[in-house]
Formats: C-alpha cells, structure tokens, sequence
C-alpha cells in the first residue's frame, strides 16, 4: 500500500526521528511510504486558539497536498484529529475534504485496522508507561477511556503490548490529560506544569523507564518537565518505540 | 490586563499541597462516579436517552412550560414568571412580604446563587439560612460557592472548625468531621424550627404531572417544606421534562454522576401546598431564552448540574471553583458564562487543555469540549476580548505556514535561536514556557533533510537525521 506521510510541523521542525522511526515503521510493514514536501501545517495551533479565519488556508493547503492519496499517515492524534473532525466549519463543502478525510489515520489506527496487524515483530525490553493522548484517546477513540461503559479495547496499548519483552505499566490515573493543551500549555503555565508534573510521578510510581505516547506534543511538555525535575524517564514516541524495537 | 482565570488559577496551584488534596477529593468522586456507572450496562444508553429527552423538551419548551403551569396550578400551587434576576428576586420578596416573614430556611439552589437572592433578602431584613451543609459553610465564611454539588470542597476540615468555632462557638481545634456535622446539626434544627417559610431549588419539573422533584442528601429540603407552611419552589426554565417516566432515566443518572450513588437520600415530589400551607414555583428565564435561541450553543440548556464535568476535569481540580469567577463554575461553566456577560468572562474558554474527558462524563452528553472551543472562536470573531498581541501572534504564525518557503525560514530561525540563544536569554522571563520546563534540543536536521538525504542514499541505512 502506497502512504504518504503526514508530518506535523513540530515533528518535522524539532523531532526529525519521530517522522523517520514512522515511515520505518510503514515500511518494515510493507508499506510504500512518500513524502509530499510541500505540507507545513494542519492549522490545530490557530483553529484551536479560536482563530478559524487563520486555520482555513491551511486546511485548504492540506487538501491540496494530500488529496489523491489512497492513505494519509500521521505519528499525532491531535493531527489527525484536526483533519477528521474540525476540518469541517474551515472547508465550505469543498468536494475534496470527504476522500481525504476518510483516507487520513493517526499511525496506531491505521497499523491495527487498515493493515490490520495484530502482533509487531521485534523486541524491546524496558518498562514502558503509555501516556493516552486525549484527542487520539476522546477524539479519535484511539481506546475506550476511563469515562464510558463501553467494551475496553486500546489500540495502542495493544500494539506495545505485542512486542516482546515490553511491559507496560499501570498507571493510577490511566488517561488523565498532560496538561499540554496548545496555547493552554502557556497560558495557564500554572496548571498546566501541575498537571504535568502529576503525569511524571504517576508514571514513576508504577515503575515506568520509558513514557511512551501517540503525541510527541504531550511528550515534549513532560520531557521538558522531566529533564528539569532530572527526573530518571525516557520519552519515546510510539513509533519510536516500535521502530527500535523492530530494527 | 485584567485578571482572568490563569492569574486565578496560579494562586491557587501555588500551593501545591492544597491543590493536590483538592485534586485527590475530587478524583475520589469521579472514581465513584466510575464505579457505579460500571453497575449498569446499560449506562451510555442512558445517556443518549437522557439527552433526546432533554433535546425534545428544548424544542417544545414553551408549550411544556404552559403545561407544568396548568397541571400545577390544579394541584393547588402558584406558578410565577420572572424574566430575570431581578424580577425572581422582587417576586420572593413579595411573597415573604405580604405574610411579614422574616426568617426564610433554603435547600441548595443554584438558580438562586446566579441571581444573588441573599444578598436582596438580606438587604430587606430577612434572615436567611442556607440549610445545605456545604452551603451553610460557605454562607458562614461569606464565600460563593466553589462547586454546584460540593459548595465547601475548598475547604479542609480544620479550616471548617476553626470557622464554626468562630461563628456557632464550638469547641477551639475541632476537626472531626462527625463532631462538626453534629455541631452544625444542632444548630440547624433549631434554624428549621423557628423558620417561616422554606425555599428550595428545582431538579425537575415534571409537565404532565405538575410536580416538582428536589434531591438532597441531607433531608434539609423535606425538613425546609415541612416545618413552615409556606413553601417556595424556584427552577430555570429548563428544568421541565414532560413525563413522570423521563425521571427513570434521569434520576437514574443524576445521583450516579454527582456523587457515585446510586440515588440520592432524598428524592422529594411535590404536588400542591401542604394543608393549609402555600407552595409557590417561581420559573425564571435570566437568559436561558436568549442561549435556546442560539443554535450553537443551546445544547448547554440540557445541564442538569451534576457537576460530573467539573470533578473529572483536571483544570478544576487543580485550580479550584473560586477561579471560574462564576457561579457555575468548571467546563459547563465556561460555556454558559459568556452567554450571561461576554466581556466578563474571556478568559473562561481557555481554562481548558480541550481534554475532552467532561464530555465522556456528561450524562446529558453536551459535548463540552467542543463547545468551548466554539466560545473561542466566537471571541477571536467578536472585538475587544483578545489581546492585539496574541492576534498579531497568531496572524504571523497563520502567514509563516501558508508558504512553504517562510515556513521552513520560520523554522531555521527557531532552531537556531534554540540552539545559540545563551541560556538567560532563552529562559528569559518573556518565556513562560521555560519557567518549570526545558525546551526541546533543536536537531541538527529538519525531518524533510533527513528525508530527503535517506532517499539520496537509496533508503540503505533506513535511518540518520
């Protein structure tokens, strides 16, 4: 299956690896992978301050980019989740926005259920903690979360779990947000890094070497955390995680 | 700039100790709440017919309203119309007037928290006593209400006390939360006992039937109707549902997402007056109205103020009610505040990460989360609230990644400046990000280099960067 990567500006701009260790990822799973180098930015950052008039050219753009494509895969929840379900009120009905749409998945999603993987070849031998991204966790129902009675699933985690010699951790709060939020993230500093730091000591408290995630957004917010705390804890993206675990 | 929730919010996470033991009550409701919604499976069906009972009551408001009014009026009450705040409060008044009554006992309401009913009694001579526990405390320490639930969550026990010892003369160092109830008991019943007249809120108003339902764990309703023969009932417009048997759905849901029981202690139906007695019900619009006529956000109508949003939301937790600076405070809250004074309220849309997780509790199913990034929107669409600062921001950072080349430009200088910044300069106090946290190390190549130097390699190595 051919794929074109959907690399978030962040990712691209600050964690070059995350986007490598997703198209290694794709293509030891026998995925064609391609670049289309004139993407930039979903438009999350300005759509989510409320700045709509500011996200809508880049919602077009995106479809410029990525229309045609039989799948769209993107190492964010949050991105995708930018595209699956606020693209709407920016597009005005453009005729393109259904296909792309339908054919943009978050990584995990799209290794579970397009190509319908079950186990991942490869080991990795550490105690990992899954932090559950909130728009990958509520948004793109990524797992089934702690709020609904409905049959647990977690694509995610079952994913890790399939790889030999990882052990998960469990976690006494198992999908409470981060405290990244975007703009959140600096404009309510205050508990925003209280909840992060609440994040780091729960995961420390279960065990955890490395924290793991769908977001590198989330990771970036309590990596910073952590590395000023000189807290003893890795921060890997998934796809960071699989691919070393892969070879 | 004037101050908003973040400044709010700071004070209060600053200390960390009471942040935290804040947090960890309100995480103990929400796991209850977890609990005994796992009993039932078939809670999310609950939920989806909670909320197409109250999305039909919305669309045919104003007839179910004329029905409440004539089945209630049959059973012998007085049903009043207020357009706002003002006019609820001159109609209480009114009927405490004509009878010469000066001592008034009320249940929790937060109807009449939002229209300052108090402080207008007061003023005008009457005692009133908040007879909820967590109620009374706050009225006795002269706060608002942090919670629409749990009014005194804020405050530990000592704290609670230190404040009884001063105002109802317990014992100094009380801290035992059995011995504090006990106090507070006491001296409420003799409150009760010499009261007037009896006020409470409104959980629902039941059209077909007349009825109005009030839950309460303490009984402080039952005992406020029972004792005075005057009984005024006071409810949004929102609060009617048509049939007696929508209750089995939410009731079912209420006490379970509150407080994580099953029911609460108390579920009081009243129809008509007590012998001899009066029960008035005061329907109040203040605004309600105007947001039903607003498509975007009359979904919030649906609330019944569980406050389930507010204990599964980590913002909440940790910055306190007090923060919201409203009386409904946390994620309904913030997108009912600027229904009532938008100007007043700015910062309110932003207190939230967008997390999402007040939806997935909501038994109504407002879809929370969404709405407030819809607030957002609608004050970036409207002058006046958002600092020209941030628009220019954001008017540039929407400018760098429209264009290919000024994006990539844009980027080179963050990573350089990443990279050379000296470090007092970097963490400057402009930064508000590098005050608790480190910033990411800049790579020495962006993704689309190191791209586009593994394809030049022929894909051999699958790697570098």
């Amino acid at each position: 299956m051919r794929v074109a990567l959907f690399i978030p500006c962040y990712v691209d701009q600050l964690y070059p690896g995350v986007g490598l260790a997703t198209a290694r990822v794709l293509e030891r799973l026998g995925c064609e992978v391609v670049y289309p180098e004139d993407q930039t930015c979903c438009g999350q950052p300005m759509a989510n301050a409320g700045f709509a008039a500011q996200a809508a050219p880049l919602a077009r753009r995106f479809l410029d980019v990525f229309s045609g494509f039989e799948a769209v895969v993107c190492p964010s929840g949050s991105c995708t989740s930018m595209v699956r379900n606020h693209y709407h009120g920016l597009l005005a009905g453009d005729p393109r926005y259904g296909a792309v749409r339908a054919a943009t998945y978050e990584l995990c999603e799209f290794v579970a259920d397009v190509l319908g993987v079950e186990r991942l070849p490869g080991r990795f031998r550490r105690r990992v903690g899954l932090h559950q991204s909130c728009h990958g966790l509520r948004e793109l129902r990524l797992a089934a979360g702690s709020e609904r009675r409905v049959a647990p699933f977690d694509k995610v985690a079952s994913l890790l779990r399939s790889l030999e010699g990882l052990e998960l951790v469990s976690l006494s709060r198992p999908d409470e947000c981060c405290g990244f939020g975007g703009t959140f993230a600096v404009a309510e500093e205050a508990v925003s890094c209280l909840m992060g730091r609440d994040r780091i000591a729960d995961h420390l408290r279960a065990g955890a070497e490395v924290v793991t995630g769908t977001d590198v957004s989330c990771l970036m917010h309590l990596g910073g955390l952590a590395r000023r705390a000189g807290a003893p804890l890795a921060f890997l993206h998934v796809a960071e995680v699989m691919a070393e675990a892969m070879g | 700039m004037r101050e908003g929730h973040a400044e709010r919010a700071a004070r209060f996470a600053a200390d960390e100790g009471r942040a935290r033991w804040h947090d960890g009550a309100l995480w103990a409701v929400r796991q209850k709440r977890d609990r005994l919604a796992e009993e039932l499976p078939e809670w999310e069906e609950l939920r989806e017919r909670a909320a197409q009972i109250k999305a039909h009551t919305r669309a045919r408001l104003a007839d179910y309203l004329e029905e409440f009014e004539r089945e209630a009026t049959a059973r012998g009450a007085v049903v009043h119309w207020a357009r706002d705040a003002e006019e609820h409060n001159r109609i209480v008044h009114q009927i405490l007037a004509l009878k010469a009554i000066r001592r008034l006992v009320k249940s929790k309401s937060m109807l009449t928290e939002e229209c300052g009913l108090n402080a207008f009694l007061e003023a005008r001579g009457i005692e009133v006593v908040d007879t909820d526990l967590g109620e009374r405390i706050v009225q006795l320490a002269g706060e608002p209400p942090s919670h629409i639930v749990l009014p005194a969550i804020h405050k530990r026990r000592e704290e609670v006390g230190a404040l009884f010892h001063r105002t109802l003369g317990t014992e100094a160092g009380l801290s035992d939360p059995t011995a504090l109830t006990a106090a507070a008991r006491r001296h409420l019943r003799e409150r009760f006992l010499r009261a007037e007249a009896g006020l409470t809120g409104v959980n629902f108003a039941v059209a077909e039937t007349g009825g109005v339902v009030v839950c309460t764990n303490e009984g402080n309703a039952d005992m406020g109707t029972s004792f005075p023969r005057i009984h005024i009932a006071c409810m949004g417009v929102e609060k009617v549902v048509p049939r007696l048997e929508d209750l089995g759905v939410l009731v079912r849901l209420l006490a379970r997402s509150a407080t994580g029981q099953p029911i609460t202690t108390y579920t009081s139906h009243f129809h008509g007056p007590l012998p001899g007695g009066e029960l008035h019900v005061v329907i109040v619009d203040n605004g309600r109205a105007r947001l039903l006529a607003d498509p975007a956000f009359r979904g919030a109508l649906a609330c019944i103020r569980c406050g389930a949003c507010m204990n599964t939301c980590p913002v909440f937790r940790r910055s306190g009610g007090h923060s919201y600076g409203f009386t409904i405070p946390g994620p309904i809250g913030s997108v009912l505040a600027p229904a009532w004074d938008p100007l007043a309220h700015t910062s309110l849309p932003f207190a939230s990460s967008l997390c999402g997780s007040c939806d997935d509790v909501c038994p109504v199913r407002i879809p929370l989360h969404d709405l407030l990034l819809e607030r957002r929107r609608q004050l970036v669409a409207g002058p006046g609230s958002i600092s020209p600062g941030k628009r220019l921001a954001m008017l540039l950072l929407g400018l760098a990644l429209r264009s290919r080349a000024r994006y990539q430009a844009s980027g080179w200088l963050l990573r350089f400046a990443l990279r050379h910044l000296p470090r007092w300069l970097l963490y400057g106090p402009w930064n508000p990000w590098g005050r608790q946290r480190e910033l990411p190390p800049a790579p020495p190549a962006t993704f689309r280099e190191a791209w586009r130097a593994r394809q030049g390699q022929g894909r051999k190595g699958g790697g570098g960067g």
